[in-house]
């Protein structure tokens, strides 16, 4: 049985990568289990200086999902090609995903810049569709006029693959991702959080102090599931798909959409073994499925 | 940091709306009293995240409040039924630095924590005295657990109980030479404000994941920006900026 693909050209032993921010840059999670298991893994969304984030409350849960407006909390570049890629090269050996960040388009350039330069990068992603931040982050993503310019700005100064991250707050994905593609994107992510909220009985404010947050577990994965296959059909480019997924069942079913790939996100925090179980299982469900290659699946239900 | 099933050996109230819980299962992450687990409970997507009152090598006390519906699930678990943990989360409290008259201060159920921290203080040879604070009798719990361990100061808000105010009214001895606390965030600020000693306290904070990947509970100190869940959630008095 096969789990290979391909992602922009770049082989993965598995389609199953763990999603930015919910991983960091991986050292909590490769003390608990060896993480080279994974196809990859996309690290906690960087900016060209670091940030703090927003205030706690940062996290509120609802059925079966959670909210979080962390307000990407991170050590800024330079930091992490300092001190995290040299510490990561300890433990994990692939390719990783590199998810930038930034409030204005000379942020992304420079950060996507010096990132495109660390032989342990694999892809960029950029992330269009943070939904926590003001004044950037999914401003970007709403628009097919600005998600392409951040796309076309980012592509001149790198040479890796660079996959943008789309956000579902949108009336049309499509729209939005055929704009990257035509921009020069060479792959897509999807989705970023849906924004949410959550009150306090108690106290009849909003739990969260930066009042909206992004919902994200089990409970988006058929909106993210009806956008992947949205944007599969309206582009060519390869989609990784995120959004809910907790199991090699969830792992297929968003390949039978058209994701080349996948992430997991939420469901790292309430079980942080979850990417190498789902890896572990993917053989079994396959050969229920009667599936003997996963790449033979990828926008399978379009057939 | 272990994830494991622990099986239920009782689960009882032991004061209004609080719970004592224990447990049977692997306790070798857990290195030092204040640490916390993060536990599943039923029908809710995250973990509950709840510091150990005391254990054992086969097994360990949980002492919670029913405050929604994860709590209020909890406080229906049977014996025999089992429960889905992260264990040995933290960082819990530091007995090294305490000398020889470290006050110990609880205020509801930041109580529990503390019970680990005066049976090693104890075993240590040290001298600890505890003041519990409550806001009514009816929310007392563990009084003669903790005296059969250390001289005790009750306190409550109406007076149903002990000394009638707050744990801070209650002025420490001459000869104290460190403090451990962990309750309410009032509390701490209000004790960091009056103790001249040292001290170590222990914060809440609503936390993701509980083990430092989703950096939901990031805090400022003083010494740069951390983690409850996993610099935490013992800070020194020095570092917290309140």
């Amino acid at each position: 049985m096969n789990t290979a693909v391909t992602l922009c050209g770049i082989p993965l032993d598995n389609p199953v990568m763990a999603a930015s921010g919910t991983f960091g840059y991986g050292a909590e999670f490769a003390e608990l289990y060896d993480i080279n298991c994974l196809g990859s893994f996309s690290f906690k969304g960087t900016t060209l200086a670091p940030r703090f984030g927003n205030p706690t409350p940062r996290i509120a849960e609802s059925a079966s999902g959670m909210l979080n407006a962390v307000g990407l909390q991170n050590p800024g570049v330079h930091k992490v090609i300092e001190e995290e890629l040299p510490r990561m090269r300890a433990f994990f050996l692939k390719p990783v995903m590199a998810n930038v960040s930034g409030f204005a388009l000379d942020e992304y350039v420079q950060t996507c810049r010096l990132l495109d330069s660390q032989p342990q990068i694999g892809w960029l992603e950029v992330n269009i569709s943070c939904p926590n931040v003001h004044g950037g982050g999914m401003s970007f993503g709403t628009c097919p006029q600005s998600a392409a310019e951040v796309t076309r700005a980012v592509k001149a100064v790198c040479k890796k693959p660079v996959i943008i991250k789309l956000s579902p707050n949108v009336s049309d994905i499509a729209a939005i991702a055929r704009a990257c593609e035509d921009a020069g994107a060479d792959g897509l992510s999807l989705i970023n959080t849906l924004v949410g909220m959550r009150l306090d009985l108690k106290t009849r404010k909003p739990i969260l102090s930066n009042v909206t947050g992004g919902l994200s577990g089990p409970a988006i994965l058929p909106v993210a599931l009806n956008m992947v296959y949205r944007v599969y059909r309206a582009v060519r480019i390869p989609v990784v798909g995120m959004g809910g997924i907790s199991s090699a069942r969830d792992v297929v079913e968003m390949m039978l959409a058209g994701a080349t790939a996948v992430q997991v996100g939420a469901a790292n925090l309430v079980d942080p073994y979850i990417c190498r179980d789902i890896i572990k299982d993917l053989p079994r469900v396959m050969d229920q499925y009667g599936i003997n290659s996963l790449s033979d699946i990828i926008g399978g239900a379009h057939s | 940091m272990t994830q494991g099933l622990y099986t239920v050996r009782s689960n009882r109230p032991i004061a209004a709306l609080t719970y004592e819980m224990q447990l049977e299962g692997d306790t070798s992450a857990l290195v030092r009293p204040g640490q916390f687990v993060n536990l599943r409970t039923g029908g809710h997507y995250l973990r509950r995240p709840l510091s150990v009152c005391a254990w054992d090598a086969s097994g360990m006390t949980l002492i919670y409040k029913v405050v929604g519906e994860g709590t209020d699930w909890l406080s229906t678990c049977m014996p025999g039924d089992t429960i889905d943990m992260l264990c040995g989360l933290g960082n819990g409290f530091d007995t090294s630095v305490s000398g020889q008259y470290p006050l110990l201060v609880g205020g509801g159920v930041g109580l529990p924590p503390l019970y680990q921290l005066a049976r090693q203080l104890v075993d240590e040879g040290k001298q600890p005295r505890l003041i519990m604070g409550f806001n009514s009798e009816r929310e007392v719990f563990y009084r003669q657990e903790f005296e059969r361990l250390l001289p005790i100061t009750v306190t409550t808000m109406d007076g149903s109980c002990g000394v009638r105010g707050l744990v801070t009214d209650v002025p420490p001895a001459a000869d104290c030479t460190y403090f451990y606390a962990c309750g309410p965030f009032p509390m701490l600020r209000a004790l960091c404000g009056c103790m001249t000693v040292p001290g170590q306290l222990s914060l809440e904070e609503r936390m993701g994941c509980g083990f430092g990947a989703c950096m939901g509970c990031t805090i400022h100190t003083r010494l740069g920006d951390k983690r409850v869940c996993k610099e935490g959630p013992v800070f020194l008095k020095e570092e917290l900026i309140w």
